[in-house]
């Protein structure tokens, strides 16, 4: 029993991570058929979100005294600068590629190159710089009147507004490099994120220790998948999502602007990757490759859940997750100890990380001969073309 | 004799005459470490060639090519140790005395052949991506999904052949370079010319191999799953067989190139099997251009040779420069630069610039200096 808990809380806490990290690429890829290969390097930036986040609570007296609660702070932060960089993505390169998926897949795979290469070679307070511009360059003209957008002094409002977002930025990036001295170098190396103080530690129960900072990550999927789960439901916005996943041309009929949920979605999608990368760097350091490691397994959850259906996605990432557990950490063999030898020898050929990941490619691909679009296959006449 | 009639088939003739030249003269035009370089690129074009097959002609986007490329690779590279480990203990490389093997792995044995080797440096990937292919088509699994699967196979790949130190020395990977062939060190001068020339020699060889392919009616069918599957179908093909067919080719082409690649950089690892690698060849055939044969031979040639250059000047900004040219490529020249050349893109492009006035129209039609049609 008690091994059978553990496994499960080992499962479900690495199903959590993929959930979280696959739920915004579910999302993008169910709306637009879109597979974004820069999904693990916005899960990076919301990782480095964080680092710098718990540098400033660290540095500026004034945020000091809340120290303890930089966590949740940064991921609000993560989820704003992801957020932001998806939509400039989508923005800039998505959108011109409409119908073509493949060469979308190309496109964010170079954007994944200039990311990773961008933390390594700007200094991360000017990084920050730039992206509170780009966030208040592409966001301030939503509070503005459309009156004054329209016509010829439109252009001189909007030029305005970016010569002060970049200003802004520019005078962020400064702050950030003088009162924060490890931001004002660029760096290759890895750096490490430190749980704060009631994040270290574990929860005694029945016998087993529960990891508090797996128990916080669980606590950030349920949250996130909830969120996700209201606002696609309940709201206007999450309707017309819905309805624009379902049949494009026709929601662009009956008036939804597919542009915008277009926007939306993908902003929502990245800030989601955005919240995975809070996760991941308190499981480990983060470094500019941080993403590769998860970007895979996103990837399998959304092939082996299903387009545009939640349900899937949640299942396919606890079962990974429990299936990767139960195969990397060879708990087969402890809970049937005398089971014929050429069976126990299998399992312990691969029970380390890397060989589950053979085993449970090998099984995805089984399970796809008897069900080739995943779990919850969407119906249809549109899903054939 | 009608081939050297017209006055193409002389210029063609003459092309390939200056082509021959350069490939002999070559060794002796380039420093040898260039020349190495060179050669490397050539093998690597050969699995460009498989990568346009696939994707250019078929429109399958295959991001597992490493796969084929890297077991190419291992089959070589497992022959050439074998041919050169009498001396060490047990009669078997070296490596495993590190990890304490005594008896050489089963897969091993039949690589003390130089004929099997020969068979299976394109039989054996072409096989893998068949049955891997097979399983995937059969579902009529395709587009994003098809990428996905190729690039999750090839991280297990890489996983697998990462993890087994016992069977194949693990991450380190199998070393050629210090190994024999005919009594020469596979990594001497003589012998990397002679690689050279081999990959030189292949890659014109599976250039009218791929061309051969996509000229007849096979070629008709695989443009015609590339641009509307269901429809293919629906005339009565089974894209299943074809899709199997030119996977199955484009691995074959992919572990003779990885055989060639190895033997000329003097190791094989999984590195060969990154993700990164396996884009890296889908953008040398985007750049070029998808679709154009020759496209594919010329970007993988070129753009090596550029990443070569700029690392040793800017080493950080490589990283840029490729990804900046993926956007570039994907979003304004979507044919390729061969494709943009073909489709007239010169005139184009001087039309932009202001320098060739003369607007294009259809025949019959004249059109004044306002753009209006004239009566």
């Amino acid at each position: 029993m008690q091994l059978f808990l553990e496994s499960l809380f080992n499962g479900v806490a690495i199903g959590s991570v993929l959930l979280v990290a696959a739920l915004g690429l579910a999302i993008v890829f169910g709306l637009m058929g879109v597979i974004n290969l820069a999904h693990g390097e916005l899960m990076m930036l919301g990782a480095y979100s964080t680092y710098i986040t718990q540098l400033i609570f660290k540095q500026v007296s004034f945020l000091k005294p809340f120290y303890d609660s930089y966590v949740i702070v940064a991921i609000g932060i993560a989820f704003l600068v992801s957020g932001t960089v998806g939509v400039l993505l989508e923005r800039t390169v998505i959108r011109r590629l409409y119908g073509s998926p493949l060469e979308t897949l190309l496109a964010t795979w170079g954007v994944s190159l200039i990311l990773q290469q961008f933390v390594r070679s700007v200094p991360l307070a000017y990084a920050s710089g730039l992206v509170v511009a780009l966030f208040l360059g592409l966001f301030s003209p939503l509070f503005i009147s459309d009156y004054l957008l329209s016509g010829a002094k439109g252009k001189l409002i909007r030029a305005c507004t970016w010569g002060f977002s970049a200003l802004v930025g520019v005078a962020t990036g400064g702050i950030l490099s003088s009162l924060v001295s490890k931001l004002s170098r660029a760096s290759a190396r890895n750096v490490d994120v430190t749980a704060p103080s009631w994040m270290r530690g574990g929860i005694d129960f029945v016998g087993i220790t529960f990891p508090k900072t797996r128990l916080l990550i669980i606590l950030i999927t349920v949250i996130s998948v909830l969120v996700v789960i209201f606002f696609l439901d309940k709201t206007a916005w999450g309707m017309r999502i819905r309805a624009v996943t379902q049949n494009r041309p026709m929601s662009d009929c009956l008036g939804i602007s597919t542009e915008t949920v277009d926007i939306i979605t993908f902003g929502i999608g990245s800030g989601l990757a955005g919240v995975a990368g809070v996760a991941v760097s308190l499981l480990g350091s983060v470094g500019p490759n941080v993403g590769g490691n998860y970007i895979v397994g996103c990837f399998m959850v959304v092939v082996l859940g299903g387009v545009g259906n939640l349900l899937g996605t949640i299942l396919a990432s606890f079962s990974i997750g429990i299936m990767t557990d139960l195969i990397g950490a060879g708990r087969l063999l402890t809970i049937w100890p005398d089971m014929p030898s050429p069976i126990a020898s299998t399992i312990d050929f691969f029970a380390t990380t890397s060989m589950a990941r053979v085993m449970i490619f090998a099984l995805i691909v089984i399970f796809l001969q008897f069900r080739p679009t995943g779990m919850f296959p969407q119906k249809g006449r549109m899903v054939e073309s | 004799m009608s081939i050297f009639s017209s006055k193409k088939s002389w210029i063609q003739l003459t092309i390939w005459v200056l082509i021959i030249a350069l490939i002999i003269a070559a060794p002796t035009l380039l420093p040898v470490f260039r020349l190495n370089l060179l050669g490397r690129y050539l093998s690597l074009a050969i699995v460009a060639l498989g990568v346009d097959l696939i994707w250019g002609f078929t429109g399958m986007l295959s991001l597992g090519q490493g796969i084929f490329f890297a077991l190419g690779g291992y089959c070589t590279a497992m022959f050439l140790q074998l041919n050169s480990s009498e001396e060490f203990p047990n009669g078997i490389p070296e490596f495993f005395g590190l990890y304490g093997v005594e008896k050489l792995p089963f897969f091993w044995e039949p690589f003390k052949s130089s004929i099997f080797t020969l068979i299976s440096i394109w039989l054996l990937p072409a096989i893998i991506s068949a049955l891997l292919g097979y399983l995937v088509f059969r579902n009529r699994i395709k587009g994003v999904y098809f990428s996905i699967l190729t690039q999750a196979a090839l991280l297990v790949f890489f996983n697998f052949f990462n993890g087994q130190q016992k069977l194949i020395n693990g991450t380190n990977g199998l070393k050629t370079d210090v190994t024999q062939l005919f009594g020469q060190m596979v990594g001497s001068e003589i012998m990397q010319r002679w690689f050279f020339w081999i990959s030189a020699v292949l890659v014109i060889l599976a250039w009218f191999f791929a061309r051969w392919i996509v000229r007849d009616r096979f070629g008709n069918i695989l443009i015609g799953i590339r641009d509307d599957e269901a429809r293919v179908r629906f005339t009565g093909y089974n894209p299943v067989i074809f899709k199997t067919i030119i996977f199955s080719i484009a691995g074959g082409l992919a572990g003779i190139s990885g055989a060639l690649y190895t033997v000329q950089s003097g190791i094989v690892s999984p590195q060969f099997m990154t993700v990164p690698f396996s884009i890296e060849m889908v953008v040398w055939v985007a750049v070029g251009g998808r679709g154009t044969l020759l496209g594919a031979i010329l970007g993988a040639v070129f753009i090596n040779y550029a990443k070569s250059l700029v690392s040793e000047a800017l080493p950080a900004s490589w990283m840029f420069i490729q990804g900046g040219l993926f956007i570039l490529v994907v979003t304004a020249l979507p044919e390729g630069v061969l494709g943009w050349f073909r489709k007239g893109g010169l005139k184009k492009l001087l039309f932009l610039i202001g320098i060739n006035k003369k607007l294009e129209t259809y025949p019959g039609l004249e059109v004044n200096e306002q753009g209006e049609v004239k009566s």
